[in-house]
């Protein structure tokens, strides 16, 4: 079969091909190249080296972002995920309305982030005008206003994964536990959590990436205001290119370790909670 | 527990969450509301209703619930924003670029990933991984020298940034078609081509029918990320001729400082209202992608 398959190449795998290293592959590495260059367009680039790469850490606002995106990203990583499992945990008890309950909470999943930041923006804006401050005040409303539009997207999304894994454990284990005696924290703990591992493992690798390469809802919310403090890394990179010219060079290397942390939060992450599942 | 008691416990969940859930949906009620008010009254006085007369003079009830003053337009925000961001057009070329960049990206990688799948050698090993690899990349690592190949290769059009998609989006979707084309049986493939089927047969034949709840998955994934997706559009895309929803709706925002808040709150809620029509019609197949999306992934 595999030989008479061989022939066929150019129909079946060809045209994803193309387009993937058209549009993937070489922007990727040329990518890579020019952060060690200095550019404007790609045809004028000219090797200096990590050159780029220094620049970044004189960089004050790079570092404040990073920050910030750190900060933010463990700040949503744990509310949606305990929240979404919570309300996971209950929606599964056969109470009156579950349908209904997990098909309004999912709903806001399906806005985009442009769409979010703006219904946010009111909101806050309005809720803020009985203090007479606004959304741009202070960067912290920035970041707490956007944890709160991310868990609003997400919690939804999170707990579906949730709830499909709760209803994947046999009740006999937990009827089993019950039977030895063990009180419903013991069972959450001894027995529930362990056995859900591959949902949280699939859900904090999904938040935890959405958090960290937030820009649409950043950009809509906030734009960064004010003076750039509320500003994540994703939307700082693209303030760097699009908004100083001369800086595309530096901007390209801060796209690179952006590359790099996002790679390498990923891998330890799986690591960590992968080594925790449990066979069933 | 008694039973009597888990009862009680139950209804008394079923009240919770219900109060939780007008909640949950009042960010877009308010929305809604503000849409059909002039547009000083929208930064002023967000959360009331829009008044046709002002409850200035009225009790103490209608001062609390309607704006001081007379802010109801009717639908001129509908018709001054749709004016201003060529909202009709916005939505034509954001329902061409996401329909067809669905289709072909599910045509294609399925293709590919079947044929990856069945053709073991390392060239089609080094594909699987490259796939996987792409995943993980952040858009920022190549929107600048992405955004130029296009412009060089004249894909800055609506048709164009159909391909763009697909080299962009073809990473998830290959890798969940390996997943699922591994777990379909080879004698089944073989069978077909033993009765004279060629590849391409096969294929259409015995394989696509197979994977169709797969297509489904990989078609809703890819439809809710391109359907709201801002960036790549909005770089690729030549932005004086072509804009989408979500590009359309930044733009009123644009560089002059204020923002018509009226126009805003419209286009917000048409932005939403197809999203909802199509969550109403497609629920169930979206949360089925949802969670066989993420046990692949």
């Amino acid at each position: 079969m595999e030989k008479s398959m061989k022939k066929y190449f150019p129909i079946f795998a060809l045209p994803t091909l193309l387009a993937f290293v058209t549009f993937f592959l070489i922007p990727f590495i040329l990518g890579i190249y020019l952060s060690f260059c200095e550019f404007t367009t790609i045809t004028d680039a000219a090797f200096v080296g990590v050159n780029n790469y220094f620049e970044i850490f004189k960089d004050a606002t790079f570092i404040h972002a990073l920050w910030y995106t750190a900060l933010f990203t463990i700040a949503s990583v744990l509310t949606i995920n305990v929240i979404a499992f919570t309300v996971a945990m209950l929606l599964t008890k056969g109470i009156k309305g579950t349908n209904v309950f997990r098909t309004v909470f999912f709903m806001p999943n399906l806005i985009g982030g442009i769409v979010l930041g703006y219904i946010w923006q009111l909101i806050f804006n309005g809720v803020l005008l009985y203090f007479n401050k606004t959304l741009t005040f202070s960067a912290s409303y920035g970041f707490w206003g956007l944890v709160i539009l991310i868990n609003w997207q997400q919690i939804g999304y999170m707990m579906i994964i949730y709830i499909a894994g709760i209803q994947n454990i046999p009740t006999e284990l937990i009827e089993a536990a019950k039977i030895d005696g063990a009180n419903s924290t013991q069972v959450l703990r001894n027995v529930t959590l362990p056995m859900v591992m591959p949902s949280i493992t699939i859900c904090t690798f999904l938040t935890l990436t959405n958090s960290f390469k937030l820009f649409d809802q950043n950009l809509a919310l906030t734009a960064g205001q004010p003076a750039d403090r509320s500003e994540l890394l994703a939307l700082n990179i693209y303030n760097t290119f699009y908004g100083r010219t001369g800086w595309e060079g530096v901007g390209q290397a801060k796209a690179v370790v952006f590359f790099i942390l996002v790679a390498l939060i990923a891998l330890v992450q799986l690591r960590l909670t992968r080594g925790k599942e449990v066979q069933q | 527990m008694s039973s009597v008691r888990k009862a009680k416990h139950g209804i008394l969940l079923t009240i919770l969450f219900s109060i939780i859930s007008v909640l949950w949906v009042s960010p877009i009620f308010i929305v809604l509301l503000n849409s059909f008010k002039k547009r000083t009254y929208i930064s002023k006085e967000p959360f009331k209703l829009p008044s046709s007369v002002g409850s200035k003079e009225g009790s103490a009830l209608e001062q609390f619930f309607f704006t001081s003053k007379k802010s109801f337009v009717g639908i001129d925000n509908y018709t001054n924003g749709i004016e201003k961001t060529d909202f009709i057009r916005a939505f034509g070329y954001s329902l061409f670029i996401t329909v067809f960049a669905v289709f072909l990206i599910v045509l294609c990688t399925s293709m590919c990933g079947w044929y990856i799948t069945r053709v073991k050698n390392q060239f089609t090993t080094g594909i699987y991984y490259l796939c996987v690899f792409s995943m993980i990349i952040p858009f920022q690592m190549v929107m600048f020298t992405l955004s130029k190949v296009a412009d060089i290769l004249r894909f800055d059009n609506p048709f164009g940034i159909v391909f763009v998609y697909l080299g962009f989006g073809a990473g998830l979707a290959v890798f969940m078609f390996c997943g699922f084309v591994k777990a379909i049986p080879l004698e089944i493939e073989e069978a077909a081509m033993i009765d004279g089927c060629n590849p391409l047969q096969t294929y259409f034949r015995v394989v696509l029918p197979i994977l169709k709840p797969t297509c489904i998955t990989v078609a809703i994934l890819q439809a809710m990320w391109i359907w709201n997706d801002y960036l790549l559009p909005y770089l690729v895309l030549d932005i004086k001729k072509y804009k989408t929803i979500p590009i359309a709706v930044q733009y009123l925002k644009g560089g002059y400082g204020s923002v018509d808040m009226g126009a805003m709150m419209a286009m917000l809620v048409l932005a939403i209202i197809p999203i909802i029509i199509f969550y109403m019609i497609c629920q169930k197949y979206i949360i089925e992608g949802v969670i066989a999306g993420a046990v692949k992934g």
